[in-house]
């Protein structure tokens, strides 16, 4: 199946759960930015957990199908419409061959991820389809996509037999104050009592220097007990790096695999995907959690994906095993969300 | 082990540091007890990132949690306490140069600052290998320690805003090569023509954290041919191994 990329939007990429194994080596991980909209995407579309995904960021992009296909918008909204008409987000969607299906700018949220049934079609390399586009490797030619690019989608079979959706009290809310729950270290200890208050008790606001790398914050200064600076070591995921004058940087996929500001925490990664759909001008507050309550909320957030799993696939099931018998002749019936 | 730490990095990650400094003895540790930790302790363990001197292991807290990672990280440190000096063997790792000329604008420039001969900044660049003390900055570039201070050279006041894949250069007293193409502002020595990073190789990364690298000096002619060789994907780099302090 092919897809006409006739506008990319402001930066989209495709991108999947990311290049693990390979830090030691110094290459990024990666990968898509909202974890939680990208396995709720692949759900929906009928594909298996790491299938590649198009992640958009800010304005959506316009995209032709030259076939019919099967697929999914999840995470923020973008206004999309599938020739004209508007299309819901966080449900699944036939497209006829032909179709437009174009995105504006993101009324909520930030990021918004497509997924066609049979995930994009591209190279792995290193054993990811993701886009690391500072090191031009992964994804479509290893950059973020052009007017005229052509993506093909996987082969994953016949096409699902109905529409699915996520049940509304699951979909997520994007707000434009967020809390964002800090496991303090490694370097914590390289910060007055009163820097760590500050951090937990003052609202930082998003920079416009808030990429896949890192989100910079604006807000009161992080004190030191003395330099800012520590021997190089490796960053991961949610790192909250404090240089020397004191405003945090939040450190996301596309991060260097090592970095010398002294890091006073870690933001967890279940919260990361409230940071990824967050814009410049959005408000930040730091909570401190302890360990395992970070563990309880990673369980949590595992639980809450095998929910979605369960009520994803019974939609289908639903629809196909309805036996309805009527004056002695049984009817096979099917029923769909209107 | 005496003075190793344990710090949180995120719930799924846990640092071991081993000092706070850039130190050969310490780094040789970081890169034993990171090995050792991706051999033993494959369930719930997702990656282990070395550095100058601690380590992060990204592990899976739904199946390993913290504590049961730490006591048996805990084990590993206590089998191989006081036996700094049976850390085993290294690689070193063989990077063929073609000094001067076009290859390294700056070596001029380096022999000068240093009242040395071309020749000699060669000679003593070639010398002793260099420990790859971590990977970083852009995939596949190696921090190297242990240059000479005899050929240390100050960086450009202007850094290049394009600089070759296979690159070496001197900054200060660091030397290293760019694994691809990227601004920079090291003073050029010389060009290898091998990748640091080349996605379709059997081996994306031919250099390991922990490995040695020694420069061998090669004619503009044996570097062309071993581009080539490079580019058919037939070179294979030169390795050997060698018992650890036996390097230097």
């Amino acid at each position: 199946m092919m897809i006409t990329i006739i506008n990319p939007g402001l930066l989209t990429t495709v991108q999947d759960g990311g290049r693990w194994g390979y830090q030691r080596f110094g290459m990024p991980v990666a990968g898509v930015m909202d974890r939680f909209a990208y396995n709720t995407a692949n759900l929906l579309a009928g594909n298996s957990p790491d299938a590649a995904v198009l992640e958009m960021t800010m304005l959506g992009g316009t995209f032709r199908f030259e076939s019919p296909a099967y697929m999914t918008l999840c995470g923020a909204d973008m206004q999309a419409e599938l020739n004209g008409e508007a299309v819901r987000n966080w449900s699944s969607f036939f497209v006829p061959a032909g179709s437009e299906l174009s995105l504006g700018y993101a009324v909520s949220g930030c990021r918004a991820y497509l997924a066609v049934h049979g995930g994009f079609d591209v190279q792995q390399v290193l054993g990811s389809r993701s886009t690391y586009v500072r090191g031009g490797i992964g994804g479509h030619c290893g950059r973020a996509l052009k007017a005229g690019d052509i993506l093909s989608a996987g082969n994953a079979g016949s096409l699902p037999s109905a529409n699915k959706y996520l049940p509304a009290e699951m979909v997520p809310q994007y707000n434009e104050e967020i809390i964002l729950r800090v496991l303090l270290g490694p370097q914590d200890d390289l910060f007055t009592n009163e820097g760590i208050e500050t951090m937990f008790s003052s609202s930082y606001d998003i920079t416009d220097e808030a990429d896949r790398m890192g989100y910079r914050l604006e807000g009161p200064a992080i004190k030191h007990c003395g330099k800012a600076d520590i021997v190089s070591d490796a960053l991961c995921q949610g790192a909250i790096q404090v240089p020397g004058h004191g405003r945090p940087i939040i450190m996301m996929a596309d991060r260097q695999t090592t970095g010398g500001y002294a890091k006073i925490g870690t933001v967890i990664g279940p919260d990361l995907v409230k940071l990824a759909q967050a814009k410049p001008g959005d408000s930040i507050r730091f909570v401190r959690c302890s360990d395992s309550e970070a563990s309880a909320a990673l369980v949590k957030e595992s639980k809450n994906n095998e929910d979605i799993a369960a009520a994803i696939s019974k939609q289908g099931q639903l629809g196909r095993q309805l036996k309805v018998s009527v004056n002695g002749q049984v009817y096979m019936v099917s029923i769909e969300e209107a | 082990m005496n003075g190793v730490r344990m710090l949180p990095a995120g719930e799924q990650g846990l640092v071991v540091e081993f000092g706070s400094k850039i130190d050969e003895e310490i780094n040789v540790r970081v890169h034993q007890v990171s090995r050792l930790i991706t051999d033993r302790l494959s369930d719930g363990v997702i990656e282990v990132v070395p550095t100058y001197r601690s380590l992060l292991v990204y592990f899976k807290p739904l199946v390993i949690t913290r504590n049961q990672l730490i006591s048996e990280i805990e084990v590993l440190l206590s089998r191989i306490e006081g036996a700094a000096n049976e850390s085993g063997s290294a690689r070193v790792v063989y990077i063929p140069v073609c000094y001067g000329g076009e290859f390294g604008p700056d070596i001029e420039f380096v022999a000068q600052h240093n009242k040395l001969s071309v020749d000699e900044v060669v000679k003593i660049h070639t010398a002793t290998p260099y420990l790859v003390y971590m990977l970083g900055f852009t995939p596949g570039f190696p921090y190297l320690g242990g240059m000479s201070e005899k050929i240390a050279a100050p960086r450009l006041d202007k850094p290049r805003t394009k600089i070759p894949a296979g690159s070496v250069g001197i900054a200060g007293s660091q030397t290293g090569f760019y694994p691809i193409e990227s601004p920079g502002g090291w003073r050029l020595i010389g060009q290898t023509p091998i990748k640091g990073f080349d996605k379709d190789a059997d081996k994306p990364f031919p250099i390991d954290a922990g490995d040695y690298l020694q420069f061998q000096a090669v004619s503009a002619e044996d570097f062309y041919k071993i581009r080539q060789q490079v580019n058919d994907g037939t070179y294979r780099t030169e390795t050997k191994q060698i018992s650890r302090g036996g390097a230097r």
